[in-house]
């Protein structure tokens, strides 16, 4: 994962760039059906400003609650408020204020890479000139700025990535939509896309909801979290209180009846889950230091060796995994 | 220094009123298109008749010529039905990839992102493609009469034939619009630029042959309606005082005209969508 404190530091913004103060999106009793199919049922959920994660699983329901926010799907039921404005009423307000990402390969055919943002960003409302010097600019900043004259179709796939968040980002919204950010990119383009990410929202003032399936680029880049599963939300909060100390999780190597031992812990009013390395996470709520004497005592009741015990740093993993009911 | 700190900054410049995206789109589709030596090559050899047809005025004026060579009321009819060649080709050209193209590179979601509502992108879409197509027929048409004014240095042929300034503008615009809806509305349809070119074309020589079929069997020309040419032909001859040359009524005529219009506006609104929806 890149290291963001290792930059040098970046002078505060001006009071001009502040960002929207408000919650940015209010989704009440949200209903949103594909012919018969519900893929969002009574969705209520507010997005602080900031940088907030849409996570869950393929099929959740993020892309669709992002299309609905964009007035793309029209809600069976329900209300949807972004930066203040009704979707229903003010669609076009909207949309000249936020920026949209979105998961699948998309461009404008036939234009290089500035003709194509700067394009954007008109069609956004930036006066001609202003859109052009923006376009160099953003694309500098994604770092095409060295092939921002060759044409898109010729960019590779983290090269696509790179273009549709400066095509996002070139009028300066009050508000990004990321779809998937880092959808077919290698390792250190992922890396470096979470870092822009990561700056945007907290260098330059940008808010912004990330939605998607990978929790470790919601985890590095957002203080807010949305954990949507099967089209509802299964939990909400910023992402270091929802990982909070209400307990302590303990990984743990046990030689004998696994299963049997997962049954024990359970009874004992332990939350357990059994990782694809056979080392169980158990969480323990409200935990303290002599807490893992409970567990040495348990294994041996059971005759069963405890061959590694250590305490494990609650990941978002850990939430996700408690939402959705892994645990 | 990291790449993120070379660029990005808040924007605090002006910006536009929203319901002006369609004139950027417009002028940057009518860019793309003008650089292409096949679109000038194409604009040159739609502009011929309009030569041959200036020369001819110009030798009307000038000497004594056999009655038919002088020009008519209906000389302006013949030069707009000889345009439909240049319209046909013209819109194949620059409409099949209007929307097929942007639907194949997924670029509806960035427009319909954008402050622009569906009807906006449709009439941005639109107005390129009525720019080109008034340019080989209206446009050359009322020069044409300028021109024999010029020529003949008195507005007598104009005063004579008032009719001719309405009759030109409304023939060119009912037309263009005919053959531009109609090609939005197929490009709309498909992701392939090339389908919509051979679907355009099927759609043209099938409801003529169609037409012509019906024609052959029944004896009667009432159903000119089915082809869009030949409705559109009718209304042509209306619009120009001529003598209708089918036996199909004038009203029956333009409902099929307004109808394809409306029909093709129809699907392009249900097609130019953020989100595709597959149930």
């Amino acid at each position: 994962m890149p290291e963001i404190s290792q930059h040098l530091p970046v002078p505060e913004p001006p009071p001009s760039s502040e960002r929207f103060a408000g919650p940015v999106v209010v989704a009440d009793h949200l209903t949103v059906r594909y012919g018969t199919n519900a893929a969002l049922k009574d969705v209520s959920a507010v997005f602080p400003s900031g940088a907030v994660g849409l996570l869950g699983p393929n099929g959740a329901g993020k892309s669709t609650l992002l299309k609905s926010l964009m007035g793309f799907l029209v809600p069976e039921k329900g209300s949807m408020k972004v930066l203040g404005l009704d979707v229903a009423t003010s669609p076009l307000e909207i949309r000249e204020r936020i920026g949209y990402m979105p998961e699948s390969d998309s461009h404008i055919p036939g234009m290089n890479a500035v003709s194509f943002v700067a394009y954007c960003g008109q069609l956004s409302g930036l006066p001609p000139v202003d859109a052009m010097q923006r376009a160099h600019e953003v694309l500098y900043y994604v770092g095409l700025g060295e092939a921002r004259y060759r044409n898109i179709e010729t960019y590779s796939t983290g090269m696509k990535q790179r273009i549709k968040l400066a095509q996002a980002i070139v009028h300066d919204p009050d508000l990004l939509f990321l779809d998937e950010p880092t959808n077919g990119m290698d390792p250190k383009g992922r890396d470096e896309m979470l870092e822009l990410i990561h700056d945007l929202a907290h260098r330059k003032n940008v808010n912004l909801i990330l939605s998607s399936h990978l929790l470790p680029d919601v985890e590095f880049t957002c203080d807010h979290v949305v954990v949507m599963d099967k089209g509802t939300v299964a939990t909400h909060g910023p992402i270091e209180a929802l990982k909070g100390p209400h307990g302590r999780v303990y990984e743990m190597r046990i030689k004998g009846d696994q299963q049997r031992f997962i049954e024990v812990l359970k009874t004992a009013g332990y939350e357990v889950k059994d990782t694809d390395d056979d080392v169980l996470r158990v969480f323990i709520p409200g935990a303290t230091d002599d807490s893992t004497k409970v567990l040495f005592t348990l294994a041996a009741r059971e005759r069963l060796q405890v061959r590694h015990l250590r305490p494990s740093i609650p990941t978002l993993e850990d939430v996700f995994a408690k939402a959705v009911g892994e645990v | 220094m990291p790449i993120h700190d070379q660029g990005y900054q808040r924007y605090l410049g002006s910006r536009g009123a929203i319901g002006q995206a369609w004139r950027v789109m417009t002028r940057a589709g009518v860019m793309s298109v003008v650089t292409k030596r096949v679109f000038i090559g194409m604009m040159l050899w739609a502009w011929v008749p309009f030569i041959v047809r200036a020369v001819q005025i110009y030798l009307s004026a000038t000497f004594t010529l056999p009655a038919f060579l002088e020009p008519k009321g209906e000389m302006f009819r013949e030069f707009l039905d000889q345009q439909g060649l240049f319209v046909f080709f013209m819109t194949i050209y620059v409409g099949a990839g209007l929307i097929a193209n942007d639907r194949r590179a997924n670029a509806l979601q960035l427009y319909l992102s954008k402050p622009m509502t569906s009807a906006e992108y449709i009439a941005g879409k639109l107005a390129i493609l009525f720019l080109f197509l008034i340019s080989v027929t209206f446009v050359p048409a009322m020069i044409l009469l300028l021109t024999q004014a010029v020529f003949a240095g008195n507005l007598t042929f104009i005063r004579n034939n008032l009719y001719l300034v309405p009759a030109i503008t409304l023939y060119s615009v009912v037309l263009v619009l005919l053959a531009s809806t109609t090609m939005l509305a197929l490009s709309s349809m498909s992701k392939s630029s090339r389908f919509v070119a051979v679907m355009y074309a099927g759609l043209f020589f099938f409801t003529l042959a169609l037409f012509n079929a019906l024609r052959g069997i029944t004896g009667s020309s009432a159903f000119a309606w089915i082809a869009p040419t030949a409705a559109l032909q009718q209304l042509g001859d209306v619009i120009f005082r001529l003598e209708p040359r089918y036996q199909l009524s004038p009203a029956l005529a333009v409902v099929s005209v307004v109808v394809l219009i409306a029909g093709s506006i129809v699907i392009m609104m249900r097609r130019v969508r953020g989100v595709e929806i597959v149930t």
